[in-house]
């Protein structure tokens, strides 16, 4: 049963490998051997789920040693596994939803001329991902974090020669390096602490820390988990993530690695939970994400976009129940699972649409394809269903839980932590029902020829044709009809005798908290929240016609636009005022460094004139000569010393 | 008698440079096929090294050899290997027989360019090639401080012949300039290494002098000077043993190179050609390192302590300035050299944290530094061939016109900015948290540096290979089947040892240990240490 584990992680990598190194014979048959492998990874955890089924509660982890990788005195770090319910959680959503998308893939990418590697990259991705969940210990879970962050790296940059491509690319790694510092410095930190920084003993002996050294350790988890789950301040590279297939972008920054940071927090819930402070900085970062995410959202025309924002602000609730405490974790997580069905979901049907209109991606665009594309039109507008919160649909169930327990919080944080979290749901509604109408509802504006002032994030796909919207095949619509079913039905089913909760509490552990609001008024305020948003768009994207040019807007809709300025400031601070930084350097290593290191040895050695020798030809003689001489130098002493 | 296999791993090359020199003019090829045999030779002596090494035995030095050399002066030829010198010998080894058959044809321009020539470029290039392995494994054998001292300073004589003479024809400049660029670089790498050898000869001497006023006898022995201070016998002044210390470890610093003094090696690698720019920073320059590890710290042990503050600011300089100078680079060559200034200055912080992960941390980094530099650069150099072009900007799209070759460099270069999986990230982390144990604030800052990898690699990797496809490169063919045979082994080698270390670690740890207790240092206890009952969990 343990040794499954490993299997788990390596069935993915061995098909990277053969895709791989594989050369052009593979071509034909990479992607299904590509998809059949995940989906034999996700057959291997099923088979692990009925295993843990079959323990009673307090007995679901498995553990295995494989070997030891890095034995050094006291350090040592293990290629070992642990699988208990949190992961074997992830593991599923991993496997069933990267299955879904591998098969997705092969319509979406039967155009590509190298669809080898792009399956390559995806199992890759596999591979890495689970090895994040599964590791039982941190430096184990830091090779599949940074593993990951290559896949993704691969995957955004697979169109390598379109710049924007590949400089997205470039960015979506060094910010996640930087969150990636963070945890290289918190596994450190482990060590002196502990001495080890395997999960079990660290977590067993966190109670025994003092707080300052806990508090230390949990903020830099969070710079970690703020890098690769994309939030506030290591946000910036998520939109631009955006430039990878469509496919990448459900898999990969919608359903599951960007939820990275809420599995290391949720992990690493006891070193959290004896750092109020650390905590605290945990449902501040998801509470300012989860509106910040939600109101770029609102102003972006770019489809793919729009839905980053919205991936962004549903990754800050996740990161504001994990920040809560055992009243949250397990809510987060829920939350996590259904949002994979349902933003996966979405972002497939994104990708369907896009594969429909010759690759537009400007909402302005499009308009009315409902007609067009209606297993398109369902799938995703039940995904839209389910991520507003409409009643009895996953998010509904998931995300309402949420808000409960930021006000069970209690005091003046749970005020504002609950009023944000109700706000982003109002939030929430108005961009997802803004996007749903500007695609399938209203005029088709797709018959206008684009206008040359119009500004397109795809310049590429103006062909001067206009598109001819259709459905896409079933080996694309499959997996969306099933994703939609997960975002109809996941949410009740986990609620059901409160299932979910009981299956992960031995984990996580789980406590209700005391909420100054009744379940019921949560429960009320936030429909209400959700009619408003939703009544909101309708007023001013169903009512009135859409222009294809957006209009000026107001200051805080170009804000938005702009992702709020974040890049403009990185680029100011970090791209400019680096390049000088780097420039200078260059100048003074060549000046300054050099010159002195000369210097001072023609000051001490009276190397002058040696030095200018070095100007004429005669430089080689010379250096040998003195080598000559030193040899000379060298044998006399000896001599003298014998004598 | 035993068969000497520590003078045969460095006669056999030696005796194979004097054999492909003395091939007549028109036998170029078979002289290449030569040497290459007889680096093969070398890799299988260094194998039985590995072979025969026992580390569990307890002992210091094994396959030791031992013979009166200059009697008079106490000079002995005394060889013995530790596991960190196994380890490095192995690498040397390895690296080799790439770097000829890298630069297979690195040598053929020069046979056209002269037609009555008096040399033979061809066998004089791959004859320095196995005369610097040769002196290199010799250094890293010798147990004599003179014997080693020696060697330290013969080994820039071939590689002053390599550097000036058999230069990189990138071709964008007049031959003209590029020969006196060539030469000056090779001037420069000369006169650095030189001062730094002649301030090491005047510590040599001093420390033979001590000796010889308190032991009665002067000798240069390892063993016998560290068991004569364990034992009391021999003790040297505080003020004698900084000065003396100093004296060593200014010239491994610029070997090393260690910030400032490392200005020679961006012009000596960016000048010459890529497999003798291999031959430095992956072989020679971790001679430098090397030597801290056995010289500086098991001779002066309380002189180490006294200077270990001012050398881990200094590794630290080295670590970010060479990094951000790499983010700033136009040639790709000079991006590499300063990458590796960051990357010497990794090994330096990891040597003088005094904690065991940072010791077998910085020799695993000594091992993956030189395999995954080795990747990178002879990547590069296929490249540059190419295109006959140093600089970044002169390349774009490169990878849809040789994907293998783009794939390979990109495999290579996460390997430089330390990607877990791959080799160099087990021994970077090691340095990391051996320095952060006992510096926490030098460990917290040189982490920055993985930051900062990841900006030249990926900006590099963007430049070249990325983007539209430029014209001049729009022909160009993907790797060969012989650069393929040096590009994959290499790679092979990072992923086995990014996964399993342990072959390594198993030999090195044993001398780190050793060397921990010369400078008796412990590591630091954890501050929550675990319970019984947590650990028997």
């Amino acid at each position: 049963m343990e040794n499954l584990i490993g299997l788990l992680v390596l069935v993915p990598l061995l098909g990277a490998a053969v895709l791989l190194c594989g050369g052009r014979r593979l071509d034909r048959i990479g992607p299904w051997l590509g998809t059949l492998l995940a989906a034999a990874s996700f057959v291997i955890g099923v088979v692990l789920f009925a295993g843990l089924l079959g323990r009673s509660a307090d007995d679901r982890t498995l553990r295995v040693t494989v070997f030891q990788w890095v034995p050094v005195g006291g350090f040592r770090a293990d290629i070992g596994f642990q699988l208990d319910q949190l992961s074997m959680t992830f593991v599923l959503l991993i496997t069933g939803v990267g299955s879904l998308i591998h098969l997705y893939s092969i319509g979406y990418m039967a155009h590509d001329a190298r669809p080898r590697r792009f399956f390559g990259y995806l199992n890759l991705f596999l591979a890495a991902m689970l090895l994040l969940v599964t590791a039982n210990n941190y430096l184990l879970l830091y090779a599949g974090w940074e593993g990951v962050g290559l896949a993704s790296y691969l995957l955004i940059g697979f169109w390598q020669h379109k710049p924007s491509a590949a400089t997205a690319a470039k960015k979506a790694f060094l910010v996640n390096r930087v969150g990636d510092m963070g945890l290289s410095i918190a596994i450190m930190l482990l060590f002196t602490t502990f001495g080890t920084f395997a999960f079990q003993p660290v977590l067993a002996g966190a109670d025994r820390t003092g707080e300052g050294r806990l508090t230390a350790i949990a903020l830099l988890l969070l710079l970690a988990a703020c890098g690769k789950s994309a939030q506030v301040p290591l946000q910036s590279w998520l939109g631009d993530a955006m430039e990878g297939p469509t496919p990448v972008s459900a898999l990969i920054h919608a359903a599951t690695m960007v939820t990275a940071g809420v599995y290391l927090i949720t992990r690493s819930g006891p070193l959290f939970e004896g750092a109020p402070d650390a905590q605290l900085a945990v449902v501040t970062v998801g509470a300012v994400t989860l509106l910040f995410g939600a109101i770029v959202g609102c102003a972006k025309d770019d489809i793919k976009k729009a839905l980053a924002g919205s991936t962004m602000s549903q990754i800050g609730y996740m990161v504001l129940a994990a920040g809560l405490g055992p009243i949250g974790y397990v809510f987060g997580i829920m939350h996590l699972v259904t949002h994979g069905f349902f933003k996966a979901g979405l972002f497939l049907g994104a990708g369907s649409v896009m594969h429909g209109m010759n690759d537009e991606v400007d909402m302005r665009r499009y308009g009315g394809l409902r007609k067009y594309m209606p297993v398109t039109f369902i799938t995703f507008g039940l995904g839209y269903l389910a991520i507003i919160g409409f009643p009895g649909l996953s998010g509904f169930f998931s995300k309402d839980k949420i808000i409960e327990a930021a006000f069970a919080k209690g005091g003046t944080e749970g005020w504002i932590l609950g009023g944000a979290a109700l706000l982003g749901a109002a939030i929430t509604a108005y961009y997802m029902t803004r996007v749903m109408l500007l695609t399938f509802f209203g005029e088709e504006r797709w018959r206008k020829p684009p206008s040359p002032q119009e500004p397109s994030a795809e310049p590429a796909a103006h062909t001067g044709e206009l598109p001819h919207p259709h459905e896409s095949p079933k080996v694309m619509t499959i997996p969306m009809v099933v994703l939609a079913l997960g975002s109809v039905l996941a949410g009740g089913l986990f609620s059901v005798n409160d299932a979910f909760v009981k299956w992960l509490e031995p984990v996580t552990g789980h406590s209700e908290g005391h909420s100054p609001v009744s379940a019921a008024a949560v429960t009320g305020a936030t429909l209400a929240v959700l009619v408003l948003g939703v009544a909101l768009a309708w007023a001013q994207y169903g009512r009135a016609p859409v222009p294809v040019v957006p209009p000026r807007g107001s200051v805080l809709t170009r804000l938005a636009r702009r992702d709020l300025g974040q890049d403009d400031f990185n680029h100011v601070v970090l791209v400019r005022g680096g390049g000088q930084l780097t420039r200078g350097l260059v100048e003074i290593d060549h000046k300054l460094v050099d010159g002195l290191v000369h210097g001072t040895a023609v000051s001490v050695g009276g190397l002058s004139g040696l030095l200018r020798r070095l100007q004429n030809g005669y430089a080689r003689s010379y250096a040998v000569s003195m080598f000559g001489g030193a040899a000379v130098l060298i044998a006399a002493t000896l001599l003298m010393r014998a004598v | 008698m035993s068969f000497p296999l520590l003078t045969a791993t460095a006669a056999i090359p030696a005796v194979g440079a004097v054999a492909t020199a003395a091939m007549p003019a028109a036998r170029r090829s078979a002289a290449k096929w030569l040497a290459l045999a007889f680096a093969l030779a070398t890799l299988g002596l260094a194998a039985a090294q590995l072979v025969r090494f026992d580390p569990g035995s307890g002992r210091a030095f094994q396959l030791t050899e031992s013979h009166a050399w200059i009697a008079d002066f106490g000079v002995r030829y005394q060889l013995g290997v530790d596991g960190i010198a196994v380890a490095l010998i192995g690498l040397t080894a390895v690296l080799v027989p790439f770097v000829i058959l890298a630069g297979w044809h690195d040598a053929d321009v020069l046979e056209g360019a002269e037609p009555n020539r008096r040399w033979r470029p061809t066998q004089g290039f791959f004859a320095l090639i196995l005369l610097v392995e040769a002196m290199v494994v010799m250094a890293f054998e010798a147990t004599d401080v003179f014997l080693f001292y020696l060697f330290f300073e013969a080994m820039l004589v071939p590689m002053y012949f390599l550097i000036g003479g058999f230069g990189d024809r990138a071709g964008q400049r007049p031959e003209q300039e590029a020969a006196d660029r060539r030469s000056h670089a090779a001037v420069k790498f000369l006169l650095y290494n030189l001062a730094g050898g002649l301030i090491m000869l005047a510590a040599v001497i001093g420390l033979y002098a001590v000796t010889a006023g308190q032991l009665g006898h002067g000798t240069f022995s390892l063993t016998e000077i560290v068991q004569a201070r364990a034992a009391g016998r021999l003790q040297l002044a505080t003020t004698t043993e900084r000065a003396l210390f100093l004296g060593f470890f200014f010239a491994f610093a610029v070997k090393a190179p260690l910030w400032p003094l490392h200005t020679w090696l961006p012009g000596a690698m960016g000048e010459s050609t890529a497999p003798v720019a291999v031959l430095i920073t992956a072989v020679v320059d971790k001679v430098g390192t090397f030597a801290m590890l056995r010289f500086c710290l098991q001779l002066f042990p309380a002189a180490s302590k006294w200077a270990t503050p001012v050398i881990v600011v200094l590794a630290l300089v080295s670590i970010l300035y060479g990094a951000l100078l790499a983010v700033a680079q136009r040639d790709i060559k000079r991006l590499i050299a300063y990458a590796s200034i960051s990357h010497f200055g990794f090994i330096i912080l990891g040597v003088f944290a005094m904690t065991t992960q940072g010791q077998s941390g910085a020799t695993l980094y000594m091992v993956n530094h030189g395999i995954s530099t080795a990747a990178l650069m002879l990547i590069a150099g296929f490249l540059i061939s190419r295109r006959g072009s140093r600089l970044i900007a002169d390349y774009g799209g490169v990878q849809k016109v040789a994907p293998v070759l783009a794939g390979t460099f990109l495999v290579a270069g996460l390997a430089t900015l330390s990607l877990p999986g791959l080799a160099p990230f087990v021994s970077e982390f090691l340095v990391l948290v051996g320095t952060f144990s006992r510096y926490p604030v030098a460990g917290g800052i040189a982490t920055l540096g993985i930051v900062l990898a990841a900006l030249y690699v990926l900006v590099l990797y963007q430049r070249t290979m990325t983007g539209p496809l430029k014209e001049p490169v729009r022909a160009m063919p993907d790797l060969r089947v012989r650069e393929l045979a040096v590009v994959a082994p290499l790679i092979a080698l990072l992923l086995f040892l990014g996964v399993y270390p342990k072959p390594l670690t198993r030999i090195v740890n044993p001398a780190v240990e050793h060397t921990m207790s010369q400078v008796s240092r412990t590591d630091p206890r954890p501050d929550v240490p675990l319970t019984d009952a947590e650990v028997a969990k």
